[in-house]
């Protein structure tokens, strides 16, 4: 063995010239640091802002009030500000900007960036920083942001000089954006702020270590095209990567020139049109049988933009036994991380469509058009043996599962934009919504954030303006994060939230239903039918500035989701009372085997049959 | 499990080493020794950091090293094509009857005495980790009061350099 160098592809370097923003450059100009965030934050294109003043950050926020290009949201609590943040940056593309204050600020902040990171979505965050001559002095509102956020951000950086910041603030732009996005953080010392400077917009972003990017390989390209050509039983594995990259137009042609079949993950949800022959849903804990089974039973995965996550996989030895692994990502890391990549293919997503579409091609011109019909018989029999669907409920309380269908089907999924806290409600909201575009349903997959609904549905309306926004929440969730409803009445931000409320935390219900002898520990949260109802959320609704609405049962659930359509001018909250004994289903139990889903309660499919 | 020493270039920032420390850490994997210090080039640090880690996922945290953006390169140096040296420093109780027998295992190590007072040694020793565990070994039938070491440092043999072309990526 030699000097071994470890598989870093050759680094596109990251030196482009930054595209320059249709401002000119004020360079040269003497301004406060102050001044020169606010600058730097219009050059790198921001034009909506949600923060939160407080000491340390104070000096940005005069100079921005003068600004006529951003528009500073107010929000009511930091966090909801980076859930806005990130709900911006998912239904636009664009980086979600969010800015707080030093110590509790920006400690605020830190669930909201974990999230980010983690569900790769691109952000920038402004905290402020006491003076640089207080750092490390356990001075009033101090926090070490910067060494509490280094495991959760793409980068993060603190400024002490003020000439440093619109550099700062350009790669932070720059980093958040490029390669697999993520969250960046700029902690700015309050002396920074408060010192004159002198503007200088960097013409370049210099990053020798930053790997913004490779090609895909042509041999591998090559290789994935010819396994897809002679594959029987192929299965297109869709991450929240296609979504990222805005590589859906690519994904339908390969989808469509490969005959194969697809999965979207969580992540995913409208990466393809739900109403896609091809389309078996959602793979995972919750997901459609027949996608869980042909992930189980495939030759051939083609993961796209996916990263082979434990709520997917169910038990990792057991995945899918048989099949190949074409493993396509823009983040080298993810691949072969949790399974063997047979396949690696390290790039943009809507590079490997651009190269892998007429490569397969060609393929099917030297092998013939694969033979799949076997594989969709088989496919079809599970889809339609275990079709998605629910049980009425014996309580006489409407189903949840009712609700959300019918708030996707009184939708124009063209025009719609839901988003989901995290729990029963999600994934029925993932389930049984047919999506038809990217960037329509926004979530928190990979951390689970309760609570993220609500600002999410703002930060997306914000970007979205013209697109009907739901959040769809849980009675749990939205006792987290309502507070931003106030900022959203006060903002002309004209979101609407159904509340599905069961009274409990159901989710967590569901599990102690099953594996804990339905021994329901603080579980119980008294929203719902028959209870004391604290809070009324039609009352909370009200005197937030929003219309609130209850519905109570089936029968007035279309009436309900159509008056809330019907008013645009104010925020609507709707609290659906529904039955708490609802249950998501099917489930792959966590730690076991995809082998051991269960269709519905104590009824698992049969597979050997189909063998 | 085996050792892995991997050299690791990275920008001269504040917080690079606690960034590639921490990262070694939260993927739950055990830095042996780690030192860190300037290179020719007065931007570039290198890291030298000793992991006992399967190959698989060396190769993962190796990726996930590569993704902080001051660092510029990774390469594992394999034992044999490589010089790996750390330093220790030993202090030894010893009067004038035992310095002799003290003395003579520095000579057999070819360590040097850089301190001697009327009761103690302070030795230093350059060498493999294999040896000065040896070192250390034989010193033990004496009074040993102190020890302190540094990590290992490790560079390739023969001509090439794992810094030119990192280099030229900085000052171009």
């Amino acid at each position: 063995m030699t000097q071994v160098e470890t598989p870093k592809p050759t680094p596109v370097r990251a030196r482009a010239v930054y595209a320059t923003p249709a401002q000119a450059p004020s360079a040269g100009e003497a301004m406060t640091g102050a001044q020169a965030l606010i600058r730097a934050l219009e050059m790198a294109g921001a034009t909506d802002i949600f923060g939160y003043p407080g000491g340390a950050i104070l000096p940005a926020y005069d100079p921005l009030m003068d600004s006529k290009i951003l528009r500073h949201i107010l929000v009511r609590h930091e966090q909801g500000a980076g859930h806005a943040a990130e709900g911006y940056a998912h239904a636009t593309g664009r980086p979600g900007v969010c800015i707080a204050t030093s110590g509790p600020g920006a400690t605020n902040l830190v669930t909201p960036i974990a999230d980010a990171n983690i569900d790769s979505i691109p952000m920038v965050a402004i905290t402020g920083q006491v003076g640089a001559s207080f750092i490390g002095t356990d001075a009033f509102q101090e926090a070490d942001i910067v060494g509490i956020t280094t495991p959760i951000t793409k980068h993060n950086m603190l400024i002490t000089d003020p000439d440093d910041i619109p550099r700062a603030i350009a790669e932070a732009f720059f980093i958040a954006t490029h390669g697999r996005p993520g969250p960046v953080l700029v902690d700015v010392a309050k002396s920074a702020l408060q010192t004159m400077t002198t503007f200088n917009w960097p013409s370049r972003i210099d990053l020798p270590g930053f790997n913004a990017g490779v090609k895909p390989h042509s041999k591998t390209i090559n290789e994935a095209a010819r396994l897809l050509a002679t594959a029987r039983r192929p299965v297109l594995y869709v991450g929240g990567g296609v979504i990222r990259s805005g590589a859906s137009g690519g994904l339908r042609k390969l989808v469509d020139l490969s005959g194969a079949a697809v999965v979207t993950t969580l992540m995913a949800r409208g990466a393809l049109p739900d109403t896609h022959p091809q389309h078996l849903g959602m793979p995972g804990m919750h997901g459609t049988v027949a996608a869980i089974a042909a992930l189980q039973k495939a030759d051939l995965i083609v993961a796209l933009g996916a990263r082979f996550d434990d709520r997917v996989t169910g038990k990792l030895d057991s995945f899918a036994p048989n099949a190949t692994i074409v493993h396509a990502d823009i983040d080298p890391a993810e691949i072969g991380k949790n399974r063997h990549a047979d396949v690696p293919i390290v790039g943009d997503l809507k590079d490997v469509f651009a190269d892998l579409v007429p490569a397969l091609a060609e393929e099917q011109r030297k092998h013939g058009q694969p033979d799949l019909a076997a594989w969709w018989k088989t496919i079809d029999e599970w889809r339609e043996t275990y079709a998605l669907g629910y049980t009425p409920t014996e309580d006489g309380l409407s189903s949840p599962q009712h609700v959300i269908q019918r708030l996707g089907e009184l939708n124009d999924p063209d025009s719609t934009i839901f988003t989901s806290g995290v729990g029963q409600h999600q994934m029925w909201a993932s389930q049984f919504i047919k999506y038809k575009h990217p960037r329509t349903w926004i979530n928190s997959g990979g951390l689970g954030t309760m609570g993220f609904s609500v600002p999410a549905a703002m930060g997306a309306k914000v970007g979205m303006p013209g697109k009907t926004v739901w959040a769809i929440d849980g009675d749990g969730c939205f006792q987290m994060t309502n507070q931003e409803l106030v900022t959203c009445a006060l903002n002309d931000i004209p979101i609407k939230v159904a509340v599905i409320n069961n009274s409990s935390l159901g989710m967590v219900r569901q599990w102690q239903t099953m594996l804990y002898d339905s021994r329901y520990s603080n579980t119980d949260l008294n929203t719902g039918h028959g209870t004391k109802r604290v809070p009324d959320f039609v009352k909370l609704a009200d005197a937030m500035g929003c219309v609130g609405l209850r519905c109570e049962s089936d029968a007035d659930v279309d009436a309900t989701i159509k008056r809330a359509n019907e008013i645009n001018d104010q925020p609507v909250v709707v609290d659906f009372t529904v039955s708490k004994d609802a249950m998501v289903w099917p489930m792959v139990a966590a730690g076991t085997s995809n082998d051991e889903i269960q269709y519905a309660k104590g009824i698992a499919p049969k597979w050997d049959r189909e063998d | 499990m085996s050792k892995h020493t991997l050299s690791v270039l990275v920008e001269n920032k504040p917080g690079v080493l606690a960034r590639v420390a921490g990262l070694f850490s939260r993927r739950a994997f055990n830095i042996h020794s780690l030192a860190v210090g300037p290179t020719e080039h007065s931007e570039i640090s290198r890291i030298t950091v000793v992991v006992d880690v399967e190959d698989l996922p060396l190769e993962q945290v190796t990726k996930q090293l590569n993704k902080l953006i001051h660092v510029l390169k990774i390469v594992e140096l394999d034992r044999e094509r490589s010089v790996q040296r750390e330093l220790l420093l030993v202090k030894v109780r010893a009067d004038a009857r035992q310095r002799g027998d003290v003395l003579q295992v520095v000579d057999l190590f070819r360590a040097h005495v850089v301190d001697v007072s009327t009761d103690a040694l302070v030795i230093e020793a350059v060498g493999t980790p294999e040896k000065l565990d040896a070192l250390l070994a034989a010193l033990s039938p004496y009074d040993v009061r102190e020890i302190v070491q540094s990590g290992t440092v490790a560079i390739g043999r023969g001509a090439r350099s794992i810094t030119e072309r990192t280099l030229d990526r900085v000052s171009a």
